[in-house]
């Protein structure tokens, strides 16, 4: 973070904007971060896998309080339902089926470990150089939140191939599943 | 509220997922990783979807979320398959390609 974008999420005061600071938003998007950074960390380094399906679910159930602290509760309550309610449930009944393979252990070998870090490193400094370089102080516009009529109006007339592939997309993954998972 | 901080938050999200991704050799938490990822994706759409003010962000999303659920149906369907004919799902010791 930037020390500005620190100094905001603090909630202090910014001389830039004419003070108009929104402290409360700025306190959660603070506090779901932190739980979202903390979760993620532990659950790409804990060695239970069930454990690690359980922070992931606290990393979705943030990003879900960060769509809707920007105005997009149709996504946000979309993630909850799609992520929470189905992905992690897949997640665990794969956990479940595939369990005595690895028993709690993941056997993550040191140098495989040291060479991933260095990559996410690498991945994480050049993202974030790029990104405060180039929208330095750029601020959030504080118009109304999106409605959720104007997204569906936007599926059903712009985006409406984009969505028919989808839908085709999501059966034909469906159909696939069934016929590679099914004991023949 | 800054645009960075969004921007940040997804980047370092990310990175924890293509560190999951090379560092974890069992199958199941690799496709959780690639879940943050796109998670990471979801929040950069979303970002600047309310910087813009145009729900077309929101709307790209949306699809996200559909292709990621997809996806995880079909990688975990994958894995059960290995692991009911290999009884593993270690992924360093998937090396039948290899040259």
């Amino acid at each position: 973070m930037s020390p500005s974008t620190l100094f905001a999420a603090t909630g202090g005061f910014d001389p830039l904007t004419g003070g108009e600071v929104m402290v409360a938003q700025n306190i959660a998007f603070a506090i779901m971060a932190v739980t979202m950074l903390v979760s993620a960390v532990r659950m790409v380094t804990t060695r239970n896998v069930v454990h690690a399906a359980l922070y992931l679910v606290i990393v979705l159930a943030g990003a879900a309080g960060v769509f809707i602290l920007l105005g997009a509760e149709f996504v946000g309550v979309t993630q909850v339902m799609v992520y929470i309610g189905a992905i992690i449930v897949l997640f665990l009944f794969g956990i479940m089926l595939t369990r005595g393979s690895f028993g709690d252990d993941d056997g993550v070998d040191g140098e495989r470990r040291s060479m991933a870090a260095m990559v996410g490193a690498l991945v994480l400094a050049v993202m974030a150089a790029a990104l405060v370089d180039t929208f330095r102080d750029a601020e959030l516009s504080r118009a109304q939140p999106s409605l959720t009529a104007d997204v569906g109006d936007l599926i059903f007339s712009q985006y409406i191939v984009p969505f028919e592939a989808i839908s085709v997309l999501l059966l034909a993954a469906l159909i696939g599943a069934i016929v590679v998972a099914r004991g023949d | 509220m800054y645009l960075n901080q969004f921007l940040l938050l997804s980047a370092a999200l990310f990175a924890t997922g293509v560190y999951g991704v090379l560092a974890r050799r069992n199958g199941v938490l690799v496709l959780m990783s690639i879940e943050l990822i796109l998670n990471a994706v979801n929040i950069n759409l979303v970002a600047f979807a309310a910087f813009g003010n145009q729900p077309a962000g929101e709307v790209f999303a949306l699809f996200v979320i559909a292709v990621a659920a997809a996806e995880v149906g079909v990688g975990l369907a994958m894995v059960l398959l290995l692991y009911r004919n290999r009884k593993s799902i270690d992924l360093a010791q998937i090396d039948l390609m290899r040259g």
